[in-house]
């Protein structure tokens, strides 16, 4: 096999609170080939930004990495000092974040802040303006060059975040990781990003990391599935395995909530009885114990072992067999 | 641009106009008739009435507003009957010192304070972020005046390295910089503490902000985040705050100029208060309204110019 653009390894974060250290994510282990999209789902608060922050290291003041290894490109990321890791950024990584409204910097224009990544390449400031305005018309701006000297505040949501899209293809990435990219838009601009995302991702080649609550999104854009669950990555596989041969139950619910989910996929993702457990008193035992439905005594006791179920799947459930 | 500016300084008009007349009106509605107070105790009404016409104070109210705002608006603030010379060139005469002493105060203060508020924001909750922290809490509480004595004996009695007191040889550059050092300091040391205060709060909230983070994740020098991308976001309630901190600047620049004995709009409106004298008292706070007002409209312009968002707004 190919050595993966992103390779985590065990890893574990921990957020220090007045209340008790939050156990945010907890041996995670998840690979990104090159040229591969990955999705990541699972419900709100399950750590799906924590991983994402880990990764590239920008994370709250209160986190803290209590374990396992990231690589990236065969390097080791837990080794690099504050500003190997400034190289990185924005150069080989970059981001898409969430909410397209507050992402943009107001009181810039757009064509600096665009120039303003820019900053290690030794072109001229008009090359570099003219770069941006070709990235942005590829995105779908039209009439870029002049719209350079807008500010974020008279270009649309929708357009806005085709613009932190430009921003993070401008680099030139081998990794861009897009955190619920299209949560902040209705469900038109959804397609469209998605549709967007996956003709430049084909274009450009590079891996994506895709963090998104919508399964029909994943379904549409990924080659490999994790599914998070409380800090845990429950389930990982290709599309097909977690489409079609779902192993773990939380999965499973998942999918059930709508049985064609692929035909029709839902739009949002379901809701499970049951809540999240405390991340801060773990259960012993499986994490998804209290809202399984096939729970049995050793659930309660023994954390499950992560089985194979085949080539890239694998679950972390008792009752699955290689 | 043009055009916020535009109708930023109509409105600014309007606010003058309108504080012109509460002021007008209020002087004349204190008891105490400015004529006798003039005249003083053996004038005869004969007196008074004939004060009264020169004045213009036996026409209809609504009459002597128009004529009075008429009046300000050609540059004209009445006669100072004390002294018989035009109130008008008596308060213009003390502006330019009290405008320089502002400016300066405000130049250190905001030389000093920003760097310091980004500092403190940058590094905050070490150690020199609280430093700064106790340092501004404590000269904020400071009054100015306590400031302006103590540095009076300390740099001029004692050490004698300043003069003490007066505003300089007019014309003689090194000598008026020397005599401004120490009201300077008085004055604009507390706003020094007010501004570091301020930009440290709203730093931390612009360093918090989405587009931070992304620009970090884009890997954008620290310095070219905190300088550009930060502060000129973080400036804006800073920038607002001295607009309406000039004007309380200018009534707090009477401590400092009573103290180092300095001529200045502070010194004539306490004196003028003092000995009753109505005109002068009306032409100073006129003239410093209008200042207050100038700043405010300034520091609202710059504002526009810093957020595009503004401009539009009006
Ligand atoms: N700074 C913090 N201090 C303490 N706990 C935190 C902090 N940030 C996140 N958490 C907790 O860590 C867990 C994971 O949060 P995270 O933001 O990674 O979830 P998420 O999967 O991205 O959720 P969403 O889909 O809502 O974005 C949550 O339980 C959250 O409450
Ligand atoms: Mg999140």
């Amino acid at each position: 096999m190919t050595q993966p653009v992103l390779d985590i390894r065990n890893l574990c974060v921990d957020y220090h609170t007045p209340k008790g250290t939050v156990q945010a994510l907890r041996h995670i282990h998840l690979q990104v080939p090159p040229a591969k999209v990955v999705g990541l789902v699972g419900e709100s608060g399950c750590g799906k930004s924590t991983l994402i922050s880990a990764v590239i290291r920008l994370m709250a003041e209160n986190a803290h990495v209590a374990a396992g290894k990231i690589r990236f490109m065969g390097l080791d990321l837990q080794g690099f000092s504050a500003s190997e890791l400034r190289g990185i950024r924005g150069r080989d990584i970059s981001m898409v974040f969430q909410d397209p409204m507050t992402a943009l910097n107001p009181v810039l224009t757009i064509g600096r802040q665009m120039v303003d990544i820019q900053y290690r390449d030794g072109l001229s400031r008009k090359k570099k303006r003219e770069r941006a305005a070709r990235m942005l018309e590829r995105v779908g701006i039209s009439d870029a060059m002049s719209r350079l000297d807008n500010y974020p505040h008279q270009f649309s949501g929708g357009m806005r975040q085709r613009i932190t899209i430009a921003m993070a293809l401008l680099v030139q990435p081998k990794l861009l990781i897009a955190d619920e990219p299209t949560t902040a838009l209705d469900a038109t601009l959804e397609v469209q990003i998605i549709r967007l995302l996956k003709d430049l991702q084909t274009d450009f080649q590079c891996a994506i990391l895709f963090i998104s609550h919508h399964l029909n999104v994943i379904a549409e854009l990924c080659d490999y599935v994790g599914v998070m669950y409380a800090g845990e990555l429950v389930e990982k596989g290709t599309v097909r395995d977690i489409f079609h041969r779902p192993g773990h139950p939380y999965t499973r619910s998942l999918l059930e909530c709508d049985p064609s989910v692929i035909e029709a996929p839902t739009r949002f993702l379901p809701t499970i009885p049951g809540d999240i457990p405390s991340l801060i008193d773990l259960p012993s035992g499986c994490i998804f114990q209290d809202r399984c439905a096939k729970v049995m005594p050793v659930c309660r006791k023994t954390p499950p072992p992560a089985v194979h179920l085949g080539e890239h799947h694998t679950a972390a459930c008792h009752f699955l067999e290689e | 641009m043009l055009f916020y500016l535009l109708k930023r300084i109509g409105l600014a008009v309007v606010i003058v106009v309108v504080a012109v007349v509460l002021l007008y009106s209020m002087i004349h509605v204190v008891p105490g008739d400015p004529a006798s107070v003039i005249l003083g105790p053996r004038a005869t009404p004969e007196m008074k009435q004939e004060l009264h016409k020169l004045m213009g104070l036996d026409r209809p109210f609504v009459v002597q507003v128009v004529s009075f705002l008429g009046k300000v608006a050609r540059g004209d603030l009445g006669m100072d009957y004390f002294s018989q010379r035009p109130v008008a060139e008596i308060v213009f005469k003390q502006l330019d010192e009290t405008l320089v002493l502002v400016l300066a105060s405000i130049t250190w203060a905001m030389l000093l304070g920003i760097p310091l508020g980004c500092y403190s924001a940058v590094f905050r909750n070490t150690f020199s972020d609280k430093l700064v922290g106790v340092f501004s809490i404590g000269v904020i509480a400071v009054p100015s005046f306590v400031v302006a004595l103590y540095s009076l004996l300390f740099f001029a009695v004692t050490l004698k390295w300043l003069p003490a007191i007066g505003a300089g040889e007019s014309g003689q550059f090194l000598d008026q910089a020397r005599h401004l050092i120490l009201p300077a300091f008085a004055i604009g040391l507390g706003w020094v503490g007010y501004i570091a205060r301020l930009v440290r709060a709203s730093m931390l909230e612009v360093l918090n902000e989405n587009h931070i983070r992304r620009a970090r994740a884009f890997g954008l020098p620290e310095t070219t985040i905190v300088f550009h991308y930060a502060l000129k976001l973080a400036i804006l309630p800073t920038v607002t705050l001295l607009g309406t901190g000039i004007g309380r600047l200018i009534s707090s620049a009477v401590f400092a100029e009573i103290v180092f004995a300095r001529p200045g709009i502070g010194k004539l409106i306490f004196d003028s208060v003092v000995s009753r004298n109505y005109p002068l008292v009306m032409g100073a706070v006129v003239v410093s309204t209008v200042l207050f007002v100038l700043s405010t409209t300034i520091s609202d312009s710059i504002n526009a110019m810093l957020d595009p968002r503004v401009r539009e707004r009006l």
